[in-house]
């Protein structure tokens, strides 16, 4: 977004009012905070609106597909680095299909695709989009495939070919699903750019050559009277793959160029490579990558690294507040509590898990904080571990009358023995300590 | 065409180097010395600034496997038992360093003596041309005695020795000082506390070409977002300028073993012998795109992996 003196100057400066504010600038800076629209001055010029535009316009453009609930949203993003703000649209993965598997093939591999599903943390991890490779060459193999996994799958599609006319062909039976077309290139940019406008459907851009001649096709494009655009830049190497994201990435939010600034696709292929492909994607600005095949095992790590990547750092992960039965835990374990800081919980949890001793965990809500910091902004108090076992239900589930607590915050066991009726013992300070002192107790 | 500016960033901070392992040239009996660090730009972005000496991959073995898992003594093929047949088998699966953590010496388990322990080191030293890091049991006061021990076994052979930390760093850093040893300081996933302990070892008389800074480097799933922020800032820092930051930084991914999903079978997924080794290449590769400059590493497989990602954002080098 410009500032307000950036939008001030594109402003007739009458200060007639009809805006609803007194003066121009007084109107600008609504504007730069989002909270006028540029419609409700009467006056400004088509120059000044294409100016504005261009310029509050996202440093890389958000590209949506698929519709429904099934809609992939990508780009739309501001930052270098993740702790400046945080990464917003999360990187789409996609597994491809070939239209040279038989109609019985294929719908056996959208299955495979889609019964990958995992819960974790709260959110479902599965696969975002299906690419349809136009192999065959054939116009009516490739779109029959098309119909064939649009059939079994509400799943967004890529549609991958390098022939307007076939991909015309295929995509319009299933335009409504408004499918990614991938993609033009030097050679085809024009007869693509027409399919893409006619369709209504984002198109990609391939060049393998370099940033320069990605930008002279963003430009011709642009020229069409496309926006919708997404780009392969062809890396042949991770370092490539690295380095043309991290100058996209930086010239656009930067504003020192803003030519580039669309999502970026990977073209990952398959083995290890390929997952590597899509490591370096997640962590460095790539926003869809298709995988030619993924196994199960390289997948989850995949899915899980995207979901640590582009968590909000403002927002403390927590942990659900409650008890929690670890190695076992019955009537006659003990209740060992923790902050629900994830980190702390995590920690926590895994030293417990290696002592091996059948013990409770009581989670207590201190708003994400650690322990230290809950403790020292009285979001952990005797009062509040009291209340947490007794919403928690924990004197039902462990009958053994002990609590055990973090070392670090020993300075409230008096309290906390007297509000708890329990027996409170101080564990050790560090996590770490806990084996030894569960085996102990 | 249009001409697009490569967007290059002016760091006025450059990272410091750190050498590991002493040649008889130099009075040791390594057969070659690496180097850590150098960096004057974000890593693995060439048109910004140079990353002379590749991150390093260093195999990890313990004195006593302990709780070691299943899959990775399978991995080295029963190896796992012999600290000496271990640090060879990592030798022959091309890592760069050897690191030996002394779990024996844990006063609440086996609680073998500081020379003992030394010994190990220094079969593994005799078995092995790599350079060595050198852990104790995370015990404390133990430590003290064992970094103490070792660093006098081995003067000359310009070991790395873990860890210094804010509430235990001038035993263990007068024992590496005394034979010229480097040492890693370890700061618990914080920008700040990181500096301060590089503060405290300079301010103590460690020089600052001697030291590696680990700041915890969280797991795939267990807060890995966390040390990776951590680590991009301490780079950022470094680059702008704070000298107390400028130094190499290393990031222990044995952690990532930890991690339920890599140690237990998930119901309905099969491969998790391939989901393990993944978890720690995943956990490795993160450490490496937020500036780390070595990786400890637990399976040879997940090292393989990311030695080839390593070369391959380095542009074959």
């Amino acid at each position: 977004m410009p500032t307000a003196i950036e939008i001030f100057k594109h402003l007739p400066k009458k200060n007639c009012g009809k805006c609803n504010y007194p003066t121009c600038l007084a109107f600008a800076m609504q504007l730069a905070n989002s909270k006028a629209k540029l419609e409700d001055c009467p006056f400004v010029s088509e120059e000044g609106k294409a100016a504005l535009a261009a310029s509050s316009a996202p440093p890389i453009r958000l590209v949506k597909f698929g519709n429904g609930q099934r809609l992939v949203e990508i780009g739309d993003e501001t930052e270098l680095y993740r702790h400046e703000k945080k990464f917003f649209h999360p990187t789409a993965f996609a597994v491809a299909v070939s239209d040279l598997l038989t109609k019985e093939e294929i719908r056996g591999r959208v299955k495979g695709i889609c019964s990958f599903r995992f819960e974790r943390v709260g959110q479902i991890l599965c696969f975002d989009a299906i690419a349809i490779r136009d192999d065959s060459g054939d116009p009516s193999k490739f779109t029959a495939a098309v119909e064939a996994v649009a059939a079994a799958s509400d799943t967004p599609l890529i549609l991958v070919s390098s022939s307007p006319e076939r991909l015309r062909a295929a995509a319009s039976t299933i335009a409504s699903r408004k499918p990614l077309l991938y993609g033009a290139d030097a050679q085809n940019l024009m007869a693509m750019s027409t399919v893409a406008k006619d369709l209504g459907c984002p198109l990609t851009l391939i060049e393998p050559k370099g940033l320069n001649e990605m930008a002279a096709l963003v430009t011709k494009s642009k020229g069409a009277g496309l926006e919708d655009l997404v780009l392969d830049l062809g890396p042949k190497s991770l370092k490539e793959q690295l380095e043309r994201s991290s100058m996209v990435r930086k010239l656009s939010v930067k504003k020192l160029f803003r030519g580039l600034g669309y999502p970026i696709l990977v073209d990952a292929g398959k083995g290890e490579e390929a997952v590597l492909r899509g490591m370096l994607a997640v962590m460095k600005y790539g926003s869809l990558v298709i995988f030619e095949d993924i196994s199960e095992a390289q997948a989850l790590p995949l899915f899980v690294l995207r979901q640590n990547i582009f968590t909000d750092p403002q927002v403390p992960i927590q942990v659900k507040p409650g008890m929690y039965p670890v190695n076992g835990a019955r009537e006659d374990s003990p209740i060992l509590f923790t902050t629900n800081f994830s980190l702390t919980y995590f920690t926590v949890l895994a030293d417990i898990e290696k002592s091996k001793v059948p013990a409770w965990l009581l989670v207590v809500d201190s708003e994400g904080l650690s322990v230290m910091t809950a403790f020292s902004a009285g979001k952990l108090t005797p009062e509040i571990v009291s209340n947490a076992l007794d919403s928690s239900g924990a004197r039902e589930k462990s009958r053994a009358g002990l609590l055990v607590m973090p070392g670090m915050v020993s300075r409230m066991s008096g309290k906390l023995q007297e509000l708890s009726g329990m027996k409170v013992l101080v564990g050790p300070k560090e996590s770490s300590g806990l084996p030894k002192f569960l085996k102990n107790l | 065409m249009a001409d697009v500016p490569v967007p290059k960033e002016r760091w006025s901070g450059k990272i410091g180097t750190v050498v590991l392992g002493a040649t008889p040239e130099d009075g040791g009996t390594r057969s070659r010395s690496l180097v850590l660090g150098g960096e004057t730009g974000m890593p693995f972005l060439s048109y910004e600034g140079a990353m002379p000496n590749r991150p390093l991959i260093a195999g990890e073995v313990l004195d006593c496997p302990g709780e070691l898992p299943e899959l990775v003594r399978k991995e080295f093929e029963g190896a796992t038992e012999d600290p000496v047949a271990w640090a060879k088998a990592w030798e022959l699966r091309g890592a760069d360093i050897i690191c030996l953590k002394l779990h024996s010496t844990n006063p609440e388990e086996l609680n073998c003596s500081p020379e003992e322990a030394s010994q190990t080191v220094l079969k593994v030293l005799r078995a092995v041309g790599l350079p060595l890091i050198v852990y104790g049991s995370g015990h404390e006061e133990k430590d003290a005695k064992v970094m103490e021990a070792v660093s006098n076994i081995a003067p000359k052979e310009r070991l790395l020795l873990g860890q210094a930390e804010e509430s235990a760093y001038k035993s263990i850093s007068a024992a590496a000082m005394a034979n010229e040893h480097a040492i890693i300081s370890f700061a618990n996933l914080d920008v700040n506390l990181s500096k301060q302990i590089n503060i405290l070892l300079t301010d103590f008389g460690t020089r600052k070409d001697r030291i590696v800074l680990d700041p915890l480097f969280a797991s795939l799933g267990m807060g890995l977002e966390y040390s990776y922020s951590v680590m991009e800032r301490i780079r950022l820092a470094a680059l702008m300028g704070d000298s107390m930051l400028q130094v190499p930084l290393i990031c222990d991914t044995t952690s990532a073993w930890k991690a339920k999903e890599a140690s237990e079978e998930i119901e309905g997924q099969d491969g998790l012998e391939e989901r393990a080794m993944w978890w720690e290449a995943t956990t490795a590769m993160a450490a490496l795109i937020s500036g780390a400059d070595a990786l400890i590493m637990r399976s040879p497989r997940a090292a393989d992996v990311v030695r080839k990602a390593r070369d391959d954002l380095r542009g074959g080098i």
